[in-house]
């Protein structure tokens, strides 16, 4: 590689920006048939809970154009087998582990940090705050800027201070700069966006919803404009806020397109579905877009976008020509 | 019956392979890829997942078939049976030799064989009749008898009927419109066949409602059958968790398994086929499953429709939820035991 592709989590410093998304990647065992998951920035695990959980009923999934719906309802064996069994084997293959978790309530939260920051070796927790509060009307934590406060305040507390936190951000909201303001005040140490957006497709053919949970999450290409706005908006207030950027990643150009808007690391999500060796080959793909625009490192054009018309940008640009 | 190769010697390849032909085979499309990688690990029952639409296409997700046929020519191509239904599978129709293709494979559990000679009734629905033939071949070479039950809507839906003719000790047809073999469906025929074959063990692949009666029937005879679903995929590998079904484990608990590695092939009497598409309230992690008192079994709200939703798909057959091989009887499938929804 060319290019010094390092970039920082917090205060952890990672060999390259790529990310899986959580809840594409499993735990990483399955994706390790395909690549190396040791070579790439972190592996984001599917979201954890304290205890198991089944899931929704099927049908969990719908196509949609340049996109999908699904509502698989955090199946996950919970913390206790994911601490026994998939941290020990990703720690063991050399791989970063950002361990995402969830919860209803904020002491759920606050307790799979705290047993998390028990166990040796992650790298970093991401909060998955878009979960209904069950205290709270089933209201998602991350459509309340209290709400979402309270869980990164009570998550902050209860991890090992050398964890890095970041609050993972719902583009559902009027103004998603009001939550990051309140996650990073609460103590997040950063931010993820996005996760998916709600959505409902309907079968024509049945006349019924498609999903058996009635509406789902929009992943997929269809809403990677959503997401380079909501990173830019992010970092347009908050510059020094390190943001791992994601939605519709599917090529180094895309992930480039989220590092330009202000992502110092970029999560693949759905395209795993569409090609389980995605991150190695988006990893490659962005280290030839960067040298093919002579930039020695990647932290030069980490919000590039934002800043007017540049010298960097202008010799960056004409290194294109 | 002993999953005894049930481990893969080696995990699943994504290949780029060239397209050899595409041809018609009556209602439905065969295509052959050259993959000598996946052809020379593939064993019966296991699948491919392909991408369609190309990599800047707007469908992402891949398309999983079962495998036909391997074959040694050109190191190695791998054959897969597929009807033209849809925009993805309308996309692959359209390829032509030396077009090129994201394949996956082989991936799932294959079929388990028997170690000893015994007498074998495949039973295939449609074109899930596809993996029954490589099958077949390998029992045959273990000194297995083979018997054939094929079905399906109209004659031009059976697929492989001659080959199960030709191959099959015995070969019994049965379409809905009567165009082919006798009027009517695979169950109706299947007592009639356990009893001319003095079948042993009974391998079965299509449909769910057809799995499901296929199963009911070989328990009256308490035969034990091996069933490869067909469940909508998103990955085929294992992460996406679309593809999950309720069965019950060897310690008795249920937990909804992901068919594609945890199947496609499951023992019948395992799956749950009444609570398909449902998450039972005893499953591993299901709402009513938790400790009394604790947060998820109290998020049960605005669940009720779940229960009369999709009235014309395959599953909407079903009667009787709550039988389900577990045997947990007294317990009423209340709306609040189900998963909530909205998030």
């Amino acid at each position: 590689m060319a290019t010094d592709l390092r970039t920082r989590l917090g205060h952890v410093e990672l060999p390259n920006p790529i990310l899986t998304a959580s809840g594409c990647a499993g735990s990483g065992r399955e994706l390790a048939q395909f690549f190396d998951v040791s070579k790439i920035g972190a592996v984001v695990t599917k979201s954890v809970q304290l205890a198991p959980r089944a899931g929704r009923p099927t049908p969990r999934m719908a196509e949609t154009p340049s996109g999908m719906l699904n509502s698989i309802g955090l199946q996950g064996p919970g913390i206790d087998a994911f601490l026994q069994r998939d941290l020990p084997w990703l720690l063991s293959r050399g791989a970063r582990a950002v361990v995402s978790i969830a919860g209803s309530t904020v002491a759920e939260f606050a307790e799979l940090a705290a047993r998390l920051s028990d166990a040796a070796g992650i790298t970093a927790i991401e909060v998955n705050i878009s979960c209904p509060n069950v205290e709270h009307r089933g209201q998602v934590f991350a459509c309340d800027a209290a709400a979402a406060a309270a869980v990164i305040d009570a998550v902050r507390g209860r991890a090992r201070y050398d964890i890095p936190v970041f609050a993972k951000l719902s583009p559902d909201v009027t103004d998603i700069v009001a939550i990051a303001r309140s996650c990073v005040a609460a103590g997040a140490d950063g931010l993820s966006m996005i996760n998916t957006m709600l959505g409902m497709a309907i079968d024509t053919e049945t006349m019924r919803p498609v999903l058996a949970g009635l509406t789902g999450g929009l992943s997929g290409p269809a809403v990677r404009p959503v997401a380079v706005r909501c990173v830019w908006q992010v970092r347009e207030a908050l510059p020094d806020v390190p943001i791992v950027g994601m939605g519709g990643v599917r090529t180094g150009k895309d992930a480039l397109e989220l590092i330009l808007a202000g992502a110092g690391m970029v999560a693949v999500g759905t395209t795993i579905f569409n090609d389980p060796s995605a991150c190695a080959r988006i990893l490659r793909e962005l280290d030839d877009e960067l040298a093919r625009r002579g930039i020695d490192r990647l932290t030069e054009v980490i919000g590039l976008a934002h800043e007017p018309r540049t010298a960097t940008g202008r010799r960056l640009a004409r290194n294109l020509l | 019956m002993t999953p005894a190769d049930s481990e893969a010697d080696a995990g699943p390849l994504q290949v780029r392979g060239t397209v050899l032909t595409v041809r018609r085979v009556d209602a439905y499309h065969a295509m052959t890829v050259v993959a000598p990688g996946i052809a020379a690990r593939f064993r019966p029952g296991q699948f491919v997942a392909v991408a369609v639409g190309g990599p800047d296409g707007a469908m992402l997700l891949r398309r999983a078939f079962s495998i036909h046929d391997v074959r040694p020519d050109h190191g190695g191509t791998v054959e897969f049976i597929f009807a033209a239904n849809g925009p993805g599978t309308r996309w692959l129709a359209a390829r032509r030799a030396r077009d090129v293709l994201d394949v996956t494979g082989p991936l799932g559990r294959p079929f388990p064989v028997p170690r000893d000679r015994v007498s074998c009734l495949l039973v295939g629905g449609g074109y899930g009749s596809a993996p029954l033939f490589a099958l077949a071949g390998k029992l045959r070479d273990r000194g297995c008898t083979v018997d054939f039950l094929l079905g399906a809507a109209s004659g031009d839906r059976v697929f492989g009927a001659l080959t199960a003719r030709r191959t099959g000790r015995i070969a019994t047809i049965t379409t809905e419109d009567g165009s082919l073999g006798s009027r009517g469906v695979v169950t109706d025929m299947l007592g009639q066949l356990i009893h001319d074959g003095r079948t042993d063990v009974i391998y079965a692949c299509g449909p769910m409602p057809m799995l499901r009666q296929v199963t009911l029937l070989a328990r009256r005879y308490d035969l034990p059958v091996q069933a490869a679903v067909e469940e909508a995929m998103a990955c085929g590998i294992g992460v996406c968790m679309t593809c999950v079904l309720p069965v019950v484990g060897t310690d008795g608990i249920t937990r909804m398994v992901r068919s594609c590695v945890d199947g496609p092939v499951f023992r019948g009497e395992q799956v749950r086929w009444d609570d398909v598409g449902t998450i039972p309230f005893d499953a591993f992690g299901a709402p009513g499953w938790e400790p009394a008192g604790s947060a998820a079994s109290r998020t049960g709200s605005g669940a009720a429709a779940a229960g009369d939703r999709r009235p014309g798909s395959p599953g909407a057959g079903r009667g009787g939820r709550g039988s389900g091989a577990a045997g947990h009887p007294a317990r009423a499938h209340g709306p609040a035991l189900r998963p909530g929804h909205g998030y």
